[in-house]
Formats: C-alpha cells, sequence, structure tokens
C-alpha cells in the first residue's frame, strides 16, 4: 500500500469537474483531507492523503495535474539526521506506518523513507530533534498556515 | 577441579601482558550457557557492560576563573540556563534538567524543552563557545557586580562532570491507562494502554550484571561520557531492599550509581543534550562499567540475559503521579524487545528509550580500551550498599 501526503493548488479557474470524486472512483485511491481551503474565484489549496496502490496513486496525481491542478508532495520533506540520531527507538512508538522500525535482533532503528508520508509526528517526539522538517517544507508550512 | 578465584592484581596483570580475556555481557550470554559459570569464570577475566539514555540526576561542577576587579558571584547563567552559584566566588554546578530561562515551559502543552543544562554541557563538550553571564552584589574584597563572557570548556579552569544518579538497575515499564495522552519522562503515552514504553540496556546494562554489587563500588573504574570516570557514591535513591528473581535480579527500579570525571576528556557524542516533549529537557549520558570475572558467580551474574530480566507494568496515567504501588503485571525485557507485552489480556506495541545499539558500542569500546591495555580495573574502596545494609522493605531483618 501507498500511502503519502499531497499539497495541490487549485488556480482560479479550475473546470467545475468533481475532481477528488474522479479520482476516487477511476483510479481507486483512498483520500484523507487534511485541509482544505477553496472558495470560488479564488486560488485554492487542498492538502490530501492518498492511499492506493503506487501505480494508481501516480495516475490518478497525472489526472490532476492534466486538469490544471499543480501537485506537490508533502512527503520527503521529513528526513533523519543520522548524525544527530542516537538510535533510542522511541519515535518507533508514534510512527503511524512503521517508516521507523526496530530491527531485531540488535535494535537498531530503522528509517524507510518510501514509507515516510511525512505526517510529522516523531518531530517532537525525539529527544535530540534527529527528524527534521526540510526548508522547503517550513516555507510550504507558513503559506498553508497563512 | 577446584572452584576459580581470582584478584583484581591477577586480572590486571593479565590485562596488562595482553593476555586478558574481555567480552561485552551480551556475548557472555553465550558463553555462560554454552560453557556453565564454572568454566566461563576460568575463561574470561573482564565482561563490558553499557547503557546510554536519558539520565536525570546528571550535571557538572565548573570554575570560571576570575577577572579584575574580582567578582564573587551569587547568580551565574549558561547561554541563560541558571546555574547553582552558592559554592564560592567563581564556582558554580550545571544541572542536566534545568531549562532556560525563559523557556516556554509546559505554557504551551506539550512544552518542547528545545534547551537546557544538559544541551549546554553537550556544547561545552563539543567545543562550542558559551555565554557566561554572573551577577553579584559587591563585597569589599570581590568588587564587581557582573560578568559577561563567552567561554569554552577549554577557557574553564575546571570542569567536573558530577551525575549524584546514573545507570538506574532496571526500570519500569510505562503504559497510560488513563482516557487522556500523557507526556511523561517516560515519553508520550497513548490513552487507554495503547503503547508502552520501556527504558534500560536490559541484558547490557552495567548494574543488572552486578546485582548484589560484588564488584562495584567507590573507586570502580567506567567509561563515563565517552572518556574515563569513577563511581565515587552509590546514587541517589539507590535501594536494594526490592523484590528480586532467583538469580538475584531486581524486578523494580533498585540500585543507582553517583559517577564523576573530568568533562575535558569526555565527548559529546557520549554526553547528549535532550528534549522531552512535555515533560523537560535532561541529558544522556553514555555509562560502560567493566565487571572482573572473580569467580563463577559473577560468571552466573553477568550470564544473565534479556529473558531472566523483569520489570513491572505502571500506570503513568494516574497511579504514578498520585503515588499509588500498583503493577498491571511483570514482563521479561525478551518480550519488551520482542516489540509487544500483553497488558489486562490485551497485546500492547512497546518502544524502548534506551539505545542498544549504544550501549552495546560503549561496551565493545571499553572492550578494546582493555584489550589495548589502556584500561585497568580499580578495586573499590567500598562495595554499593547491598540489601542488608541499608533497613526497609526486603531487607534481612
Ligand atoms: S513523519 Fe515520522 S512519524 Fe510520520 S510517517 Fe514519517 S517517519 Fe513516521
Ligand atoms: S527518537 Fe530520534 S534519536 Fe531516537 S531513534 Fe528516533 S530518530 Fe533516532
Amino acid at each position: 500500500m501507498y500511502n503519502r501526503i499531497y499539497i495541490l493548488h487549485f488556480p482560479k479557474n479550475t473546470s467545475n469537474e468533481p475532481i477528488i470524486y474522479q479520482l476516487v472512483k477511476q483510479y481507486d485511491v483512498e483520500f484523507n483531507i487534511l485541509k482544505a481551503d477553496i472558495l470560488p474565484q479564488r486560488d485554492g489549496l487542498m492538502i490530501l492523503e492518498l492511499k492506493g496502490t503506487k501505480a494508481n496513486v501516480v495516475k490518478g496525481l497525472e489526472y490532476l495535474e492534466e486538469r490544471g491542478v499543480k501537485v506537490e508532495r508533502l512527503a520527503a520533506s521529513v528526513r533523519r539526521d543520522d548524525e544527530k540520531c542516537f538510535q533510542c527507538g522511541v519515535c518507533t512508538g508514534v510512527c503511524p506506518v512503521g517508516a521507523l522500525s526496530l530491527h531485531r535482533p540488535d535494535m537498531a532503528v530503522l528509517f524507510d523513507p518510501d514509507k515516510c508520508t511525512g505526517c510529522s509526528l516523531c518531530v517532537p517526539i525525539c529527544p535530540v530533534r534527529a527528524m527534521e522538517l526540510s526548508l522547503g517544507q517550513d516555507a510550504l508550512t507558513e503559506e498553508i498556515g497563512s | 577441579m577446584s572452584n576459580i578465584q581470582k584478584t583484581y592484581e591477577e586480572i590486571n596483570a593479565r590485562i596488562r601482558s595482553g593476555e586478558a580475556v574481555v567480552v561485552t555481557a551480551e556475548e557472555m550470554v553465550d558463553i555462560v550457557r554454552a560453557k556453565g559459570p564454572e568454566q566461563a569464570a576460568r575463561e574470561v577475566d573482564v565482561v563490558t557492560t553499557g547503557t546510554f539514555s536519558p539520565m536525570c540526576s546528571s550535571g557538572a561542577f565548573f570554575n570560571f576563573g576570575q577577572m579584575t576587579p574580582t567578582i564573587k558571584a551569587s547568580k551565574v547563567w549558561l547561554n541563560k540556563v541558571s546555574c547553582y552559584a552558592g559554592l564560592a566566588a567563581v564556582d558554580a554546578y550545571i544541572g542536566a534538567t534545568e531549562p532556560t530561562e525563559d523557556d516556554p515551559l509546559n505554557k504551551i502543552y506539550p512544552g518542547e524543552f528545545r534547551y537546557g543544562g544538559g544541551h549546554v554541557i553537550e556544547d561545552l563538550v563539543a567545543g562550542r563557545k558559551v555565554f557566561l553571564e554572573a551577577k553579584a552584589y559587591g563585597t569589599d574584597c570581590y568588587l564587581a557586580r557582573k560578568m559577561q563572557k563567552e567561554v569554552t570548556l577549554a577557557d574553564l579552569p575546571y570542569a567536573l562532570l558530577c551525575n549524584p544518579r546514573n545507570a538506574y538497575q532496571n526500570y519500569n515499564c510505562a503504559v497510560n491507562l488513563s482516557d487522556k495522552t500523557v507526556y511523561t519522562y517516560m515519553g508520550m503515552l497513548k490513552p487507554h494502554c495503547r503503547n508502552a514504553n520501556f527504558c534500560s540496556a536490559g541484558e547490557l546494562s552495567p548494574l543488572l550484571n552486578d546485582p548484589h554489587y560484588q564488584t562495584i563500588g567507590m573507586g570502580t573504574r567506567i567509561f563515563l561520557g565517552g572518556g574515563i570516570g569513577y563511581v565515587t557514591w552509590h546514587g541517589s535513591q539507590h535501594n536494594p531492599n526490592v523484590p528480586r528473581t532467583e538469580g538475584g535480579v531486581p524486578r523494580k527500579p533498585a540500585g543507582t550509581i553517583m559517577v564523576q570525571g573530568d568533562l575535558k576528556q569526555m565527548s559529546a557524542k557520549w554526553l547528549r543534550g535532550v528534549s522531552i516533549m512535555g515533560y523537560g529537557n535532561t541529558m544522556a549520558v553514555g555509562i560502560g562499567v567493566p565487571i572482573p570475572i572473580l569467580n563463577s558467580k559473577m560468571a552466573a551474574y553477568t550470564g544473565v540475559s534479556d529473558a531472566d530480566i523483569f520489570t513491572q507494568v505502571i500506570d503513568y496515567g494516574y497511579d504514578y503521579s498520585n503515588g499509588i504501588a500498583r503493577n498491571y503485571g511483570e514482563v521479561s525485557y525478551a518480550q519488551l524487545k520482542s516489540g509487544s507485552i500483553e497488558v489486562n489480556g490485551k497485546q500492547v506495541p512497546t518502544a524502548p528509550l534506551s539505545s542498544m545499539v549504544k550501549a552495546r558500542e560503549i561496551a565493545e569500546t571499553l572492550k578494546g580500551w582493555i584489550r589495548d591495555r589502556k584500561f585497568l580495573l580499580n578495586q573499590p574502596a567500598q562495595l554499593l550498599p547491598d540489601a542488608d545494609m541499608i533497613g526497609g522493605e526486603g531487607s534481612k531483618k
């Protein structure tokens, strides 16, 4: 299962097609709206978590882009600073998708960026702030907050 | 065959001649299992242990040198972290859990506690500049009222890591049975017992390998913060009077050690400032204790494995903060490290707070030091108090 968070920018005059509905219907992609700010005659913004097979998610994204929606991935924005990480493992208790996991029996803490959705739950939990939001992400967070 | 007995002198002589057999506490598990304690004691001279995790009750004494006119500081800050200055003119103590003075603490709940005493110590050891500020009321012999300067560890005439309580022998497994998330020193605990956190290196942990303190005491030379330090007393809250397994291992938090060492030879890799969400800041300390295998009993003790070490499941949602002594079962470290335990008939996922990878690295480092003849064992002047030495629950009456 492929699980990712995306920011969708809708230009002012996106067509009136029910885009999200099509995404579910045509591409069998599950979604979860994390934030939406869409008003008539204004640029809109939506943060979506998409779940499905990788092929379907990719096709769904292509569909969105064909419709003039600008898509940015919110994931890949959380990275681990391996110099800082001291391999305690406390983050494995909060990561909802197993991107942070313990390797047994040596109890090494593994980070799999491909599984990471960028949800950021681990960021404040890590006692040495080894899980970092990248710079681009910070700018996006501001934009969303405003 | 007579029972094997070795002295510290004999073991040190073997270390000096490069003949000593040194293994880590993890390696010792298999050796004792395969050969039995008597044979293991013949073959192995020293077992090295290690632990690396947040350890409260840590800090450092430092002297910051005089200036002209001279000062008798009564308030001292390093990078805005308040130090205790009621010692002498330019002596102070910085505690690991002291936050910066303007930290929002838990006003925005749960607080982040980004910087504190532990971070100052890490910065110093890393060679970074730290801003020192001192205030004084002024006396005839010490005229100055304030001092401000940037200092590095090298500038300080004296810096001593001095941790009154480290290396807890066993620790609770924490859950939260209440219906709201709690942020504790054992990490974030989800409501209705949806996760369990634990904090011990288990079979690698120093005091779990010498459960009755037969080799650890005042003067034991140890790996401390990447350098060499000493056990200088039993730690605060040292409590040998707890229920134990047949093998003598405490089933709940028990012994502790006080440790000291020259901060200037330590490394920022093994002294790390840490921030625990909603709780506060502290410092992760790396400690490794070498255990001389004086006889088969010490071999048996150091052969302890995660399956033989048990701890209690404690509720941090209500019981702990209300002083209720109650547990929700006992679990072994083998179970805890497997990733899930059973509490009240339900499977609960577990996560560690103590780094096994770093604990192993410390035990290996110490092993290397001893093999390279850079580190000799020091016989303690006095052992840590055992159960019959301090009165209370579980003591022999
Ligand atoms: S941001 Fe952290 S908690 Fe969230 S999925 Fe990625 S690794 Fe896991
Ligand atoms: S909580 Fe931080 S330091 Fe600990 S294992 Fe996770 S990323 Fe590493």
